[in-house]
């Protein structure tokens, strides 16, 4: 075997068989106990299945869709499917099989692997409306045995085995045949709108994003990474995929979707990555077990989270800190922050990543103050979710870092970020029209996120680019980065900003009634219901002084410092999905809003202080009544940088 | 798309009556059970469905008729006994060790299958230790098979009532049984429950052959389950044959809805 370049996926399986054979490529648990395979044994398993595809007639350029949890068999699938200049199609395993429908059919898929019975059924019932569909192998054989149209991935192993030894040669020089530029894998975009898009990426574009990455972060083949996010985000193909092959890294597959948890404690990956929402809930947990801890444990707890909250990301990033409270921080790390990281799986973690979605900067903190190194990453399937990163050392909360190696970004005129890199998307399937739309022509994508760099030199994102707008004075206005940014408050609970082509920013905003009403027993408020907790003067003030602190941190930003919210009223009624106002996923719908509540915008922007206004509401057994109140509006203090800094 | 085989009777109840006192739990009920086949028990409250399977399992012993189970005929049999049989089964309200683990809880069904003394089993020595990682290989499987691996070392008494039912059942396999008896495996379950404990019942005996004698209360379940049905009321039988059969019985019919006297 003659490969001269490592610059296909095959190519780098067989390096690393023959480099470092020995080592473990992949491991699962199974019945309980981790089973592994090193190198030799994973190409072993690779070549089989190409040459069982191969012996079913599996061509260049066919594409083979690939469903289920992340699983050693399904990953190597997608190997062999490039082995024979083929295109790997993972899909998302919870897609309803219409869903499935569109994407067979916009692949032209004829052999799809899928993990289980449940998979199998899905693909078995649509097969009548995908008549290319020849070939269905399964990974887990349960409930299985009867069908007598579907292959087990045993048996075409062992097909291929056969196929091997009448023609031995006839993998390894289709491995040979294949070329950088040949698209590697097909990663489908969750069109909010429309169909999904599948996006063509090349192995030269996901090869030389991941070397981006394993050379930034500097991982070797002695990390470790738990893959237990879907295998056809973009995400994990990269970390579990291509980084893997790439750094020669092990890979290790969870026993189900349930014992994630218990699986990452024993494994104690290296690397890691989670969307917010799981460090929001490995949160809550840790708040919730140690509200039952014992008297002693809770008090230790609070204080040394105090002073890691003072002193523990500081320290993570070496800048200087006090000699006492480097001294208790030890101290705390001993006894509370070891113990709790150990708790979590998170001992050994070296680099741990976040995004997709904002995160809340009291969450950051937490997991940076007990020594996790949490960053965020920015990137998208079309990029290969290699654009932007923090460095070891150089984070901030709300920032996605700066570009990485080979990555150039332009901030257009609207604001939006544009990425030129090796990780560009070929193409969109099918859709020469699409393609031309998010490609310009000096090879740079559009992302479709507004953003732009602060002075430090980082990428901030701020809204899409869509929603984005400016104010009278030209002023940059991200209505959901304020939105965001007044939600992280736990007091409120929804808000919404209004100041596209107006003459100032204005906000109405939802208290959070849990947090809010807590509050006010604890300070001997009374108040009989929403309505009338939200017009206290307290409330109000109370979320003035939130308003005030977004405020502030908007006139750090020179680009957003004109955006600060000048006037704000408590909303005297909470935004509903059943009245039309939020989405039943819970986002805002700005335009039917300020449609329904005219009147209040008016009075925003006309300068009243208050303003009387009945509302209709349906209750949950469909019973309509109305609510009516005099909402107070108040002015909020706008910030010049130069006064932050003179307070600093 | 079943293509097991319904067997030969490998399970015999002839005229059997029982009577605590003046009491009639059972009066001359016969009925047969196949190999490979889900036998569901079905009637309204006290009609002796429990009292049936205690029966069969050896716990009550009936003052006349016999059982024939595998062509031997008995009359007095000791619940031990019946489980060396091949035996298992499950109870209404669940039976199990609440302070141990689910996967302790599930070895104590692989009992009758450890042949090493005690003392080699206490010192964890040479065969006691084969013979050990193999049970737990037997019980791990089981796992598997119940998709219960993130609970797997969580003490039974913290567990949602559904899955307790599920390691119940758990420990009734472990003991590798060609006859299972469930006593209303599905009682207290909310649908998604249901669902998954017959899509487990299903499996069982698809996978592994077992014969399965259930007692169920939710009519859905057991016509959906069930290849035969017998029916009982005030300890008498009063139907017996396929759920379309049983359902169209008169006799049933006014058991369930009652007659006008």
């Amino acid at each position: 075997m003659t490969t001269t370049a490592l610059d296909t996926f095959p190519r780098l399986l067989l390096h690393h068989a023959s480099a470092r054979g020995e080592r473990p490529a992949m491991r699962e648990k199974h019945l309980g106990i981790w089973q592994s395979w090193n190198w030799s044994q994973a190409a072993e398993q690779v070549t089989a299945i190409a040459a069982g595809l191969a012996a079913l007639g599996f061509q260049r350029g066919d594409h083979l869709a690939i469903i289920g949890d992340n699983r050693p068999r399904l990953y190597w699938a997608m190997c062999a499917a490039q082995c024979l200049g083929g295109v790997a199609v993972p899909l998302y395993q919870d897609a309803i099989a219409q869903e499935m429908v569109f994407v067979l059919h916009d692949a032209d898929v004829k052999f799809a692997v899928a993990e289980d019975q449940e998979q199998v059924d899905k693909l078995r019932d649509i097969k009548a409306q995908c008549p290319l569909l020849q070939h269905i192998f399964y990974d887990d054989e349960r409930g299985l045995r009867h069908y007598t149209d579907v292959l087990s991935l045993d048996a075409l192993q062992q097909q291929g085995r056969e196929f091997a030894r009448q023609r031995p040669d006839y993998v390894a020089a289709e491995i040979a045949k294949g070329g950088a530029a040949d698209i590697a894998v097909m990663l489908y975009t969750s069109g909010t709108t429309g169909n999904p898009k599948g996006v063509c990426q090349t192995h030269a574009a996901f090869i030389g994003s991941a070397r981006g990455d394993v050379a930034f972060d500097g991982f070797t083949a002695d990390d470790q990474i738990l893959s237990y996010l879907p295998m056809a985000w973009v995400g994990d193909h990269l970390f579990s995929y291509a980084e893997a092959l790439v750094a020669g890294f092990t890979v290790n597959c969870p026993e189900s979707s349930e014992t994630v948890m218990i699986d990452m404690r024993e494994i104690g990956p290296t690397y890691y990555f989670a969307p917010p929402r799981v460090f929001e809930n490995l949160l809550t947990q840790v708040s919730i077990r140690m509200e039952d801890a014992g008297w002693l444990k809770r008090k230790w707890y609070k204080y040394f989270m105090q002073v890691a909250r003072r002193c523990g990301a500081e320290i993570m990033d070496g800048k200087p800190v006090a000699l006492g409270d480097r001294w208790r921080y030890r101290l705390g790390n001993l006894l509370i922050f070891g113990p709790l990281r150990n708790t979590l799986g998170m001992s050994r973690i070296r680099v741990a990543y976040t995004g997709g979605a904002a995160i809340g900067p009291d969450l950051y903190r937490f997991y940076r103050s007990i020594g996790i190194n949490l960053k965020q990453l920015y990137g998208q399937t079309e990029t290969c979710a290699y654009v932007s990163k923090h460095a070891n050392g150089d984070v901030k909360l709300d920032t996605v870092g700066k570009p990485l190696p080979g990555v150039e970004i332009k901030i257009a005129h609207n604001g939006e970020v544009l990425v030129r890199s090796p990780g560009i998307l070929k193409e969109f399937r099918k859709r020469p029209e699409a393609t031309a739309e998010a490609i310009d022509a000096d090879g740079f994508f559009r992302t479709g996120d507004a953003g732009f760099f602060d002075s430090d030199g980082h990428l901030k994102i701020i809204d899409r680019a869509k929603d984005v707008g400016k104010l009278n004075d030209g002023t940059l206005f991200a209505p959901q980065f304020i939105e965001n940014k007044l939600k992280f408050f736990s007091h409120i609970k929804e808000a919404v900003a209004f100041g596209d082509a107006r003459a100032m920013t204005c906000v109405m905003a939802n208290i959070d009634m849990q947090a809010v009403g807590d509050w006010a027993e604890r300070r001997g408020i009374a108040y009989s219901g929403y309505t009338d907790l939200a017009g206290r003067p307290e409330v109000v003030k109370l979320i003035g002084e939130c308003v005030e602190r977004v405020n502030a941190d908007l006139a750090q930003d020179s680009a957003l410092a004109g955006s600060q919210i000048k006037r704000f009223l408590i909303l005297h009624k909470e935004l509903d999905a059943d009245d039309g106002e939020l989405t039943r996923t819970r986002k805002v719908r700005r335009g039917f809003i300020a449609e329904k509540y005219a009147v209040l915008i008016d009075a925003l922007y006309a300068g009243k202080t208050s303003c009387h206004i009945e509302t209709q509401v349906k209750f949950e057994d469909g019973r309509a009544g109305m609510v009516s109140a005099d909402v107070q509006i108040s002015e909020a203090r706008i910030f010049s940088a130069g006064e932050l800094a003179k307070a600093a | 798309m079943q293509t097991r085989t319904i067997g030969e009777v490998i399970l015999d109840i002839r005229d059997v009556s029982l009577a605590f006192g003046g009491v009639k739990a059972l009066t001359e009920v016969s009925f047969d059970v196949r190999e490979h086949e889900i036998r569901a028990i079905i009637g309204p409250n006290g009609a002796g469905k429990s009292s049936m399977l205690n029966v069969i399992n050896g716990v009550y012993h009936p003052q006349r008729g016999t059982i024939a189970f595998h062509g031997v005929q008995r009359t007095q049999m000791r619940p031990h006994e019946a489980a060396r049989q091949g035996i298992a089964r499950t109870f209404q309200n669940i039976a199990l060790f609440k302070g141990m683990s689910v996967l302790d809880n599930i070895m104590t069904g692989r009992n009758l299958k450890m042949s090493s003394n005690i003392f080699a089993q206490a010192l964890y020595v040479g065969p006691a230790l084969k013979e050990e990682l193999r049970h737990r290989h037997k019980v791990e499987e089981i796992i598997d098979f119940l998709e219960i691996q993130s609970i797997r070392k969580t003490p039974v008494g913290r567990l949602p009532y559904g899955l307790q039912k599920r390691v119940e059942l758990g420990r009734a396999l472990a003991a590798e049984p060609n006859l299972l008896l469930l006593d209303e495996p599905m009682a207290g379950m909310n649908m998604e429950e249901k669902q998954d404990m017959s899509r487990f019942i299903l499996d069982v005996n698809d996978q592994f052959g077992t014969t399965i004698v259930l007692i169920e209360h939710d009519m859905g379940v057991v016509m959906d389950l069930s290849d035969r049905v017998v029916v009982l009321d005030y300890g008498k039988k009063i139907g017996d044959g396929t759920p379309d059969e049983v359902r169209a019985n008169q006799a049933v019919i006014d058991a369930y809805l009652g007659v006008k006297h």
